[in-house]
């Protein structure tokens, strides 16, 4: 979330309530609501590494409020971040993990291993689609999301049905 | 038990085309029960057109047995399994297969006039089908005026257009961008929840998904046959849980 909120800080300063609810606004549902908490434990750690830095702002019947800024420092990482590729997804997992241990040790049958996984991702599919039916369609950013998680999900079964031919 | 809509016995065929046989389906028993919906998957290869294509009479067995609502199907001949997939089973091939000199209305409206509907009934079938797959505005062009998947779309509703027993259809979402790809999803999940039975050829997961059960080829063979069991964690509505469910 680090970069997130630097991002919206790098816009202009704000308290951490007013960082939730830009949050919010931004992703709709497509992202699980930040808790406020999680939100003030990161801005503390931004603010150990200097990249924001905070100022008590008065107010008449309450107690101060912290208003967050995002510094030079804040601006350089953030450049960083957003000009460097992004990692891919992972390649390693923990499936693969089992597909190439079980005839090692004889501990499962891989065509069965497959086959169950194969039938788990087509059960997260079945949710993604009824989750899209229930999304509001002017979500773009919730149904994009949906629509990537499909997509890396066709990936994975293609992959599986790659291994499965490699048992022939 | 009641009768399956359709249901094969050690079904087998190879192909003999000049040097080698090929046995591209290897002793297959599947019972597909009326108003199921089944999803075959499997590698490119693997034999699943052969075997759909066998389930509509449009390629001869080389053994086994094939059974629709519980008549002996693979003895039947050209003319008479003609006759049952114009009066039971609606078939939506990988290539289309349009009449070229015939609208898009047409085409949809033919099969369910042979089967013996009214001009109106068929008509307003067709209206339905053609809006439901979002094409009301091609109805009067030919289909080589249509896209790839404009074209399957109508092969879609033309199948359908019978309200047939039996829907068989080979990856008929394999040309369609996502868009439309949804128009397709939520017609069959329609048609499936209105009874309609479907046995549907598919590499995309998002149509096996609205399956009530998977059937995996591999080599000819089936490796895997079961319902897609839900997941622990079911969508309680915010996309919020996708993130929840890739976890
Ligand atoms: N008309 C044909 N003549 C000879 N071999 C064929 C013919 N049709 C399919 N085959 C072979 O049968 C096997 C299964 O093919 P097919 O049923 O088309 O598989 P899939 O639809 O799963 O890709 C393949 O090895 C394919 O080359
Ligand atoms: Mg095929």
């Amino acid at each position: 979330m680090r970069l997130q909120l630097l991002a919206l800080l790098s816009k202009e300063p704000a308290h951490g309530y007013e960082l939730k609810q830009a949050l919010e606004q931004i992703f709709g549902t497509a992202y699980p609501s930040p808790n406020i908490g999680q939100i003030y434990v990161t801005l503390g750690r931004l603010e150990k590494d200097g990249l924001v830095r905070s100022v008590d702002v008065e107010q008449s019947n309450r107690p101060n409020k912290k208003v967050y800024y995002c510094t030079a420092e804040g601006r350089e990482a953030l450049d960083e971040w957003v000009d460097s590729a992004t990692e891919g997804p992972r390649v390693r997992d923990e499936f693969f993990m089992k597909l190439v241990l079980a005839p090692m040790t004889g501990i499962a049958d891989r065509m069965t291993l497959i086959n169950r996984q194969r039938r788990h991702y087509l059960a997260i599919m079945r949710d993604l689609v009824e989750l899209a039916q229930q999304t509001d369609q002017d979500n773009r950013p919730a149904h994009l999301l949906i629509e990537g998680a499909m997509l890396h999900l066709q990936a994975d079964l293609d992959w599986l049905e790659r291994c499965q031919e490699d048992l022939l | 038990m009641n009768t399956p809509a359709m249901h094969t016995v050690n079904l087998v065929k190879i192909y003999q085309t000049g040097g080698l046989p090929v046995p591209a389906v290897r002793g297959i028993d599947l019972r597909v029960e009326r108003g199921e919906f089944v999803a075959i998957m499997g590698p490119s290869g693997s034999g699943k057109s052969t075997l759909i294509h066998m389930l509509g009479g449009l390629d001869t067995r080389t053994s086994g047995e094939i059974w629709v609502e519980g008549k002996r199907a693979d003895t039947l001949n050209e003319s008479a399994w003609a006759i049952l997939r114009r009066q039971k089973i609606g078939f939506v091939f990988q290539f289309f297969n349009l009449v070229d000199n015939m609208t898009v209305a047409d085409n949809v409206e033919l099969p369910a006039l042979l089967g013996g509907a009214s001009p109106k009934h068929a008509r307003e079938r067709r209206e339905y089908l053609l809006c439901e797959l979002n094409l009301t505005d091609k109805a009067d062009a030919a289909p080589a005026q249509l896209s790839g998947g404009e074209q399957q779309r109508v092969a879609l509703a033309r199948a359908l257009a019978n309200q047939p027993q039996v829907l068989l259809a080979d990856e008929p979402t394999g040309n369609l961008d996502s868009r439309n790809t949804r128009d397709v999803l939520r017609l069959l999940g329609e048609v499936h929840r209105q009874g309609q039975t479907i046995v549907m050829v598919t590499h995309d997961a998002r149509v096996a998904g609205l399956a009530d059960r998977v059937v995996t080829l591999l080599d000819g063979q089936i490796i895997d046959d079961g319902a897609i069991a839900p997941t622990r964690r079911r969508p309680k509505g915010g996309a919020g849980d996708v993130v929840e469910l890739r976890g």
